[in-house]
């Protein structure tokens, strides 16, 4: 009883020492990084699903399809611009916000970002030239412009997800006397998660955009919209969505393979252990207060098979682990059930309709099912964001996991509390104005406007062919 | 040359390209905001969109690549520059954020009344951002960056030397937008708006030099450690900078705007180069050498391949967008 009171005093002093900015500047870092991981998810898939349109366009000289990639590329040049632009707050906010880990590591983990920096060059550089290459560029040299705006995607999502692997698992240097000593930048870039992890968001990034994309047009086909334009727009994303939720499942089981030997308390939070049981059960909802599970299903064996690969290995309890080094528990828990729930109904939605599509029957013609696919952009959006929220407030109260804890990597200026007021104002400013430009374009295209020419031109006969 | 010394350099050529290519983006805005109310000022936005729309993003990641080089090759000073110039960065960061967004919604507003919004944003905030990113410049050259970071919120960028920088960047900025923009006007056929654009550039340009000139004493007084330097080491960069601003001004009077965009380009690299080279071998003034601030010798030989490797991939590139986008072929709207 008395350790306990003990405890949870500890607890109390604890958080009554943490610097001032360390709510804010993670909420900050939450919002700008949530509303960015959605747009480069665009950055890095858009450019292969315009590249497959285009070059079928060309090949086959389809009309449908070239139109297709001509509006896919006009809505990318929106997209990528507020994405280059909400890339950069992050890029600033890494030292506005957390300079005590960029001062200490910056020359451990920043390598990647330099050839981040590089792919992001060849990205830009190539948008430039796709986007105003329409009609002045030989076709057959145009659509080649796509082909490293691809790569680019991959070596980017890459370098950017290595270093949060290596905030996962951090190694490429020693701390001697305090001191960061032996920096090695490649192990650090290369380190043993960033494979994995990489993959697993590269395929996201593929599942948001497929869905996104062909959600638009399955609400086209709900609305009576059912020609040559809506089917195709609506099956190549569909196609890229379909392999990327198949494979997800097994990328997501294998990165969290050794998670238990890792990051046990990430692990212990994302199955609720409160206490190391084997087997363990697979825990499904439920919340947990004060030490103990109210509300969860159990499935037995599961949590150790699923988390484990084994029908006895348990799950550590979090009651082995001491409570200054627990994640915000119910947060990582149901964070990580939302991005597995909806990752698994996805994958299940897209194999009913290939099945379905093998016996004969095309789904399209089902209104639920369009209905569905109207939803399943935006659930795939949730399973992104659950599943960052899930690995980042999973690492807390770490920022580099057991070596920086992120009340020592945050600011100690104070007004972040304003500063996050006025980015929540900004963003929903943005996302607004995004929703209404982009909608007003899809308008203007129903109505058969073919180019969208600068409203504020005087309209004349010799003005702007594209 | 040491290996911090080769990463100091790649850094700061990044400064120089951010300066006169993202510098000549930013500067449109203040043509688009003085063009005038609608139908008189379309025919500049549409050109200004044109002009900037294809390379205002690669150019943007310059920015990019000396963040990400400063941090990773010189992590402690970079954090010493955040935590201090705290508010004029994000300043910055929010014009750049204003600057971007309403560049893209503006060029495909479905009215007059939304371009007209997201055009006052754009505009606006593309004389901003330079002005705070100058206060930055400043702020790190008159030596008020403390190497443990934190240091004073206000007076480290409301100070003479940050403020002068401030305006004279948009100046600059301005000047060689106005030179490019003339000569895209020529190049798209329209020669009373390359009049009208000359004129303007001209009047921006003889503005500029009059606040480089005012400048001179107080920034002597307030920086003196940049003060030696530039009258010192980096005295051929400045002069050559003052020669090719003057050549600048005669062949704009002369209307030859292929050669004025040239000597433009030189004017601002050799102002900015004369800026770094003038505190070598400070990297925060009076503070923190280059060689002090440089991090693990690894990463910074590890930076140099990525450098190499920028040398070999994107410069190529951005070498066949710019001869794109400069060709006669593109320039017709």
């Amino acid at each position: 009883m008395t350790a306990d009171v003990l405890t949870q005093l500890a607890q109390f002093a604890s958080l009554a020492a943490e610097p001032e900015g360390l709510l804010p500047a993670r909420q900050q870092m939450a919002l700008s990084l949530g509303w960015h991981i959605i747009l480069s998810c665009f950055g890095v898939a858009f450019p292969a699903m315009i590249l497959v349109l285009h070059l079928r366009g060309i090949r086959r000289d389809d009309a449908v399809a070239l139109g297709l990639a001509q509006r896919w590329a006009k809505v990318s040049a929106v997209l990528f611009a507020i994405g280059a632009v909400s890339g950069t707050v992050l890029s600033f906010e890494m030292g506005l916000l957390w300079p005590g880990l960029m001062g200490r590591f910056g020359d451990v983990l920043g390598l990647p970002f330099a050839f981040e920096g590089l792919s992001f060059f060849i990205e830009a550089i190539f948008l430039g030239i796709y986007l105003y290459g329409w009609g002045r560029m030989p076709p057959k040299q145009h659509v080649l412009m796509l082909v490293p705006m691809t790569v680019a995607g991959v070596v980017g999502t890459f370098c950017v997800v290595s270093v949060n692997a290596w905030m996962n698992a951090p190694t490429g240097f020693r701390i001697v006397d305090g001191e960061v000593v032996d920096v090695q930048p490649w192990r650090a870039m290369f380190n043993d998660l960033a494979l994995l992890q990489f993959a697993h968001m590269w395929i996201a990034a593929y599942m948001v955009v497929g869905f996104s994309l062909a959600g638009v047009y399955a609400v086209g086909m709900l609305r009576g919209r059912r020609d040559a334009h809506h089917r195709l727009g609506f099956i190549v994303p569909f196609v890229f969505a379909t392999l990327a939720a198949l494979v997800q499942p097994v990328v997501g089981h294998l990165l969290g393979g050794d998670l238990g030997d890792r990051q046990p308390a990430k692990l212990a939070a994302f199955e609720l252990a409160e206490t190391t049981e084997s087997p363990s059960p697979l825990r499904i909802g439920g919340i947990y207060v004060d030490g103990e599970v109210h509300g969860a299903i159990d499935i037995p064996y599961l949590g150790s098979l699923l988390a484990q690969n084994s029908f006895t290995e348990p799950v550590q309890g979090l009651d082995t682990i001491p409570p200054e080094n627990h994640p915000p528990i119910n947060i990582t828990h149901w964070a990580f059930q939302t991005m597995v729930g909806i990752g698994t109904l996805l994958a299940l939605a897209v194999l009913l309709f290939w099945l379905a599509r093998w016996r004969g029957h095309d789904l399209l013609e089902r209104r639920w099912f369009l209905r569905f696919c109207a939803l399943a952009g935006p659930l795939a959006v949730l399973a992104v964001e659950a599943g960052w929220v899930a690995t980042e407030v999973g690492r807390q109260p770490w920022v580099v996991y057991d070596v920086l804890r992120t009340e020592d990597a945050a600011t100690d200026r104070s007004g972040l509390w304003w500063l996050l007021g006025g980015t929540v104002v900004l963003y929903a400013a943005m996302t607004v104005a995004a929703v209404l430009v982009l909608r007003s374009m899809a308008r203007r295209w129903r109505a058969g406007e073919a180019d969208l020419p600068s409203p504020y031109a005087p309209h004349t006969g010799e003005e702007n062919p594209r | 040359m040491t290996v911090e010394l080769a990463v100091a350099a790649a850094l700061f050529i990044g400064v120089v390209a951010y300066a006169v290519l993202g510098g000549a983006d930013f500067g449109s805005g203040f043509f688009d905001l003085t063009a005038g109310r609608d139908l008189r000022g379309a025919e500049v936005r549409t050109l200004v969109d044109h002009s900037i729309g294809p390379v205002w993003e690669a150019n943007h990641v310059w920015l990019i690549f000396v963040l990400v080089t400063w941090w990773t090759g010189f992590p402690e000073t970079f954090a010493a520059a955040m935590s201090t110039l705290f508010v004029p960065l994000l300043l910055a960061l929010l014009g750049i954020v204003l600057r971007g967004a309403s560049f893209a919604f503006r060029k495909y507003s479905a009215t007059l009344g939304q371009a007209r919004l997201f055009g006052v944003l754009f505009a606006t905030s593309s004389i901003l951002t330079p002005f705070f990113l100058g206060t930055v410049a400043g702020g790190i050259a008159s030596g008020r960056v403390p190497a443990e970071g934190y240091g004073d919120l206000w007076s480290s960028w409301l100070n003479p030397t940050s403020l002068f920088g401030g305006v004279i960047a948009v100046g600059t900025c301005a000047f060689l937008a106005g030179t490019f923009l003339t000569a895209d006007a020529r190049r798209a056929g329209r020669e009373r708006l390359a009049e009208q654009l000359r004129v303007r550039s001209l009047v921006v340009g003889l503005a500029t030099g009059a606040v480089v000139f005012a400048a001179l004493v107080p920034i002597t007084r307030d920086a003196p450690t940049l003060s030696e330097g530039l009258t010192g080491r980096a005295a051929p960069l400045i002069i050559v900078s003052a020669l090719a601003g003057v050549a600048t001004l005669a062949l704009l009077v002369r209307r030859r705007y292929a050669s004025a965009r040239l000597t433009a380009v030189a004017a601002v690299g050799a102002v900015v180069s004369g800026w770094g080279v003038g505190q070598y071998p400070w990297l925060l003034v009076d503070e923190v050498t280059i060689t002090e601030a440089a991090g693990a010798p690894a990463t910074l030989r590890a930076l140099l391949v990525a450098v190499a490797l920028a040398a070999v991939l994107v410069l190529p590139a951005l070498a066949y967008l710019f001869r794109l986008t400069q060709s006669e072929a593109w320039s017709r709207h």
